[in-house]
């Protein structure tokens, strides 16, 4: 498996990072090698299987429906970088 | 010998003969930090003030004649992913370097409850993704038995605390072997308990099907005392198994006679170092001559386990880790003038290069065209691995190996391979993939560096392997090592 | 050529559980900005969502009313996606196994019905509210965000391109809307966001089977907008193609302002939401016995009171559609007509005076400040005619604008009718001694003076004089 550099660029766009284009490149090679070598489990047929997502044999697990305190503003917001009148501040969006 | 030498049950005894406070144990332990911590560097933040002031509160209650439990008094560690209320915490990510958590983990809450000690955080590799704790983005921890060489990681600060005498106990986490090895390369115990055992809640997730909190400690007798105050149900986190706990530390009975024992072949793998192999086969020897049966048997699906590891846990950190984009909390690149920028600087400037390369190999495996042939066919080979291991444990209770191919290795050795560094967790990550519980102890030193045992039980069976693993331990002679710190 | 519409809606409804779907904060609608929030629903590090019983029960039982199968076994899934009111950068959705399928519901136009199918239901979990700093988004500097609707359970319900019209869509949501309220699942409050609605659009020659390209339409805050937003994109697209043009799959948003549809410029890449299985909860396995319990706990339903009116108080078709598409118009209705015992007259002040002062405050039927007590009694009044109508029209508006009762506002005002002969006499005989030459015209065969000489007695008595005795004493005196 070869991951490409626009491979590498749209997976960062889709992560939300920014990468140089010196960057794209070393992570194209790294992850085209690690892909090649996970490519190992097309080795196994596993038509007739069933995914495992979740090693626990649970099922319904629920709370009641219960209003317990929330936080205090000051203290959700306590580590917020930017805050207006109690809002969290952003820049703009388009 | 200082009082970092003493194991919790032998402090818990002190404590109640006075012969020592817990406010002069935590001192002494706050000097050894002083003293060591410069060449260890395990810590990442101390909490002296609040933890003397816990220490004296323990003493009052000691004073008045009053029952306390077995941890009470006792200085511990928390790795640097356990959330502590009003105690930064960082993940050893510049994402997070100034977070203070409005709460407690379940498992912090539970400790403090219990009476013990915080006295700070522990290093870690960045969201716990390496083996070395050289992925931490604020400095590396070294290994208390060479100064030259990786503790191992995540956990490497919790576990070079507890070897260096930082802390009399620490908790770590582990996903793919993050307790286990690292435990394996400072001499300590370290135990992985069933996922479902012990409280997600709190614990900075890196994969969330995999991650399990668990003990780290200087022997079998204190791995199962902390376990009790961590293990059982938390209505906080559903993944957290509503069923009874058992007092694990009657299960430890140095008898093993009979105990039917399983190799599996495939966690001796190939690259794996001769010395290592050969204290391992040692060990199993000794635990025949205590009577075990021990047999060859075959795990055939677990050399797919590390590939099929490493496209399910980037996978799910892709999506946890997405929620560190600088506008609730933590690190915020504050130029960017619209929102998607303000995302993709943050991002870039507080990941470190490990965990950027996780997030995009799984968000790839999760793209649109990948999902089926990556993230759905790790999934089935999950199935596998689980039932390879469903079919040995019908006759066999525990199984044994190596808990990591190598000895602790130098700086750099392995940093600038992503792939060999992952291959350092080939006999750890079988055991996440599929849920169970295994502990680490040591068994014997290579060149002067410490090897690991790995037990492996069945689902919520910890009570067996906490009995051969200590039944072993009493039996090594590898009892407790102690590194001889050229800084004593 | 002649185009047709092929109409399918998304529409989102907020439960109304006291806490939210994955924490224990409340619901509540409005508060201080961020006051309802916890590490839960902040999507602080570390924090596990664990599933509220009653979320899955209410999803449920609208299932049920919407006459959708219920799945066995489903689960949530993440949908990943970043933008600044999705706390965690990813949605807890349900994705391949949703809790409900296969459903639908039957709108009445013009005296047919119709059957529009219900594709799926699935529980979700809500994002939080984005203010922005200028006069749109595309012209803010900035942006503040307030969490504490992050995390109130959502249901999600898409339809098959079922509808044909505007109206037919206006009509699946009015339905949509009555079914939900009716079985106490969701309040459905548009101007509180607690309904919301998308749209998806395309047109086709008509009698064609094959569908064109369709449109995704949002940020229709009204049932009005709804149709408007629909009325001009499917103009919009007939012109296009009656240009020989091409209709681009898009997502545009409904500009109230402009009355128009406008294309959603946005920087991102096409949308790749890597949906997979959450791992931080664990699967649903539905009991079959607690489906039927729910479904013969279901109350009846908009359909089946609407035909109840119809058959025990002999009400046009029309008017017991109105009355019972909000359940709690449906009740005021009833408790009204329990009072009076006049289900014509009651009905005719609920879709008349009292639907419009509702209106023009932009008020449903629950917030009225008028109870149903106090309105039945002002149409006690009106019916045994101690107020005119004309005067009962003023006191429900004062009633309305003060919150006071009628009875009070009557005495208050001086408004009560004059059935009184003796005060009546009076006026009238000077009415006409003033107005001879009208009296004239009367008697001369001009049945149409009466009523100006009515008019006289009425404007003297400021409107308070009991008709129909001015009618009868005028006559006498002719």
């Amino acid at each position: 498996m070869s991951i490409s550099r626009k491979d590498v660029e749209h997976v960062a766009l889709l992560s939300r990072l920014e990468i140089s284009e010196k960057e794209a490149g070393v992570y194209a090679k790294q992850l085209s090698e690690i892909l090649s070598y996970m490519e190992k489990i097309n080795e196994l047929e596993t038509s007739n299987i069933e995914p495992t997502a979740h090693v626990l044999p649970l099922n319904n697990v629920f709370r009641e429906d219960k209003v317990e305190q929330s936080l205090a503003r000051e203290e959700a917001l306590k580590n917020t970088p930017d805050t207006e009148q109690g809002h969290v501040k952003v820049p703009k969006i388009v | 010998m200082g009082l970092y030498n003493y194991t919790i049950y032998e402090l818990h005894e002190m404590l109640i003969k006075k012969e020592t406070s817990s406010e002069e144990l935590t001192r002494s332990i706050f000097q050894r930090i002083q003293k060591v911590d410069p060449y260890i560097r395990a810590y990442l933040t101390l909490a002296e003030e609040a933890a003397l002031k816990s220490a004296k509160k323990i003493d009052k209650l000691l004073a008045a004649g009053d029952r306390v439990p077995p941890l009470a008094g006792i200085p511990m560690g928390l790795k640097d992913n356990i959330c502590t209320s009003g105690i930064r915490t960082t993940c050893s990510s510049k994402m997070l370097e100034n977070f203070i958590p409005p709460y407690n983990a379940t498992v912090a809450g539970r400790l403090i409850e219990n009476g013990a000690v915080l006295l700070g955080k522990l290093n870690m590799d960045e969201f716990a993704m390496g083996s070395s704790t050289e992925n931490s983005r604020f400095f590396p921890t070294r290994n208390p038995w060479d100064l030259e060489r990786v503790p191992g990681g995540s956990s490497g600060g919790s576990v070079a605390a507890v070897a260096a005498g930082e802390a009399i106990f620490t908790l770590g986490s582990d996903t793919g072997g993050s307790i286990r090895q690292p435990a394996s390369f400072c001499g300590v115990v370290g135990m992985k308990p069933t996922y479902g055992r012990v409280s997600r809640y709190g614990l900075i997730a890196y994969a969330s099907s995999l991650d399990q909190i668990g003990p780290i400690t200087k022997d079998v007798t204190d791995c199962a005392l902390v376990l009790n105050s961590i293990a059982g149900h938390d209505p906080l986190d559903s993944t957290s198994v509503d069923r009874d706990v058992p007092d694990y530390s009657s299960a430890l009975v140095p008898e093993i006679k009979g105990l039917k024992i399983g190799i599996p072949q495939e966690l001796f793998p190939e690259g794996m170092e001769k010395q290592v192999e050969e204290l391992v086969r040692k060990a199993i020897e000794k635990l025949e001559e205590m009577g075990a049966v021990c047999e060859e048997v075959s795990l055939p699906h677990t050399p797919y386990a590390l590939p099929a590891y490493y496209l399910v846990a980037p996978a799910e950190a892709s999506s946890n880790l997405a929620r560190y984009d600088g506008v609730r909390y933590g690190f915020r690149d504050k130029d960017a003038e619209d929102v998607v920028t303000m995302f993709m600087k943050t991002r870039s400037e507080g990941f470190g290069e490990e965990v950027k390369r996780r997030i995009m190999l799984g968000t790839y495996a999760l793209s649109s065209g990948y999902y089926e042939a990556y993230y759905l066919k790790a999934l089935k080979v999950r199935t596998l691995i689980r039932q390879d291991f469903d079919l040995v444990f019908k006759n066999y209770d525990v199984l044994v190996s190596p808990a990591s191919p190598t000895v602790p290795f130098k700086f750099g050795e392995k940093s600038e391979d992503p792939l060999s560094m992952y291959k350092s967790d080939l006999c750890t990550i079988p055991i996440n993939m599929a849920g169970l519980p295994a502990i680490s102890v040591p068994c014997g030193f290579s060149e002067g560096l410490p090897v690991g045992l790995q037990f492996v039980g069945k689902p919520f069976d910890e009570e067996t392997i906490l009995r051969a693993a200590f039944a072993y331990e009493q039996n090594s002679g590898f009892h407790r090592p102690e590194p001889s710190l050229e800084v004593n | 050529m002649n185009f047709e519409a092929v109409i399918g809606l998304e529409v989102h409804a907020e439960l109304k559980t006291k806490s939210k779907i994955f924490c224990s904060c409340t619901t509540r609608f409005g508060g201080e900005p961020n006051t309802h929030i916890c590490p839960v629903c902040l999507g602080l590090p570390g924090s596990l969502p664990v599933i509220n019983r009653r979320a899955i029960e209410y999803a449920i039982k609208a299932a049920l009313a919407l006459n959708c199968k219920i799945a066995p076994h489903s689960k949530f899934d993440r949908k990943n996606y970043y933008y600044p009111d999705l706390p965690k950068n990813y949605q807890i959705s349900q994705y391949d196994l949703p809790l409900a399928l296969d459903g639908y519901l039957e709108i009445e136009l013009n005296g047919k019905t119709k059957r529009v199918r219900i594709t799926r239901l699935h529980l979700e979990e809500d994002a939080g509210k984005l203010i922005h700093g200028g006069a749109s988004i595309s012209r803010a500097d900035y942006s503040l965000v307030d969490y504490n609707r992050t995390g109130v359970p959502l249901i999600e319900i898409v339809s098959e391109p079922d509808m044909n019209s505007p109206e037919e869509a206006r009509a699946y949501l009015d339905q949509l809307k009555a079914i939900l309220q009716y079985t106490e699942v969701s309040d459905c409050k548009m101007q509180e966001g607690s309904l919301r609605c998308d749209a998806n659009v395309s047109i086709r020659p008509r009698g064609s089977a094959e569908l064109g390209t369709k449109t995704e339409l949002k940020n229709m805050n009204s049932f009005k907008a709804l149709q408007k937003a629909l009325e001009y994109e499917i103009e919009r697209q007939t012109e296009v193609l009656e240009e020989n043009g091409t209709i681009i799959q898009e997502t545009r948003t409904w500009d109230e302002r402009e009355g128009v549809t406008l294309p959603l410029r946005s920087k991102e890449e096409a949308h790749d939401y890597r949906y997979f299985p959450e791992p931080d909860l664990v699967p649903l396995s539905i009991d079959r016995k607690r489906v039927e319990e729910i479904r013969a706990g279901l109350p009846e339903l908009p359909q089946a009171r609407k035909k109840r009116l119809i058959e025990d108080f002999k009400l046009p078709e029309y008017d017991a559609k109105v009355l019972t598409l909000s359940k709690h118009m449906a009740e005021y209705f009833d408790s009204c007509v329990k009072e009076t015992g006049d289900a014509k007259l009651v009905s005719n002040w609920l879709m008349g005076d009292f639907s419009r002062l509702l209106n023009s405050r932009g008020m449903e039927v629950e917030d009225s400040p008028v109870p149903p007590k106090e309105m039945a009694f002002l149409l006690k009044l009106i019916k045994t005619n101690k107020i005119s109508g004309k005067i009962g029209k003023k006191v429900l508006e004062e009633m309305f604008e003060t919150g006071k009762g009628a009875q009070t506002i009557i005495r208050d005002k001086g408004m009560e009718q004059i059935s009184d002969e003796k005060t009546l006499i009076p006026i009238i005989e000077k009415v006409l001694e003033v107005n001879a030459k009208t009296v004239e015209d009367y008697r001369k065969g001009k049945e149409r003076a009466l009523g100006f000489l009515v008019g006289q007695v009425m404007k003297k008595t400021k409107g308070k004089a009991n008709p129909e005795l001015v009618n009868k004493l005028l006559k006498d005196r002719l």
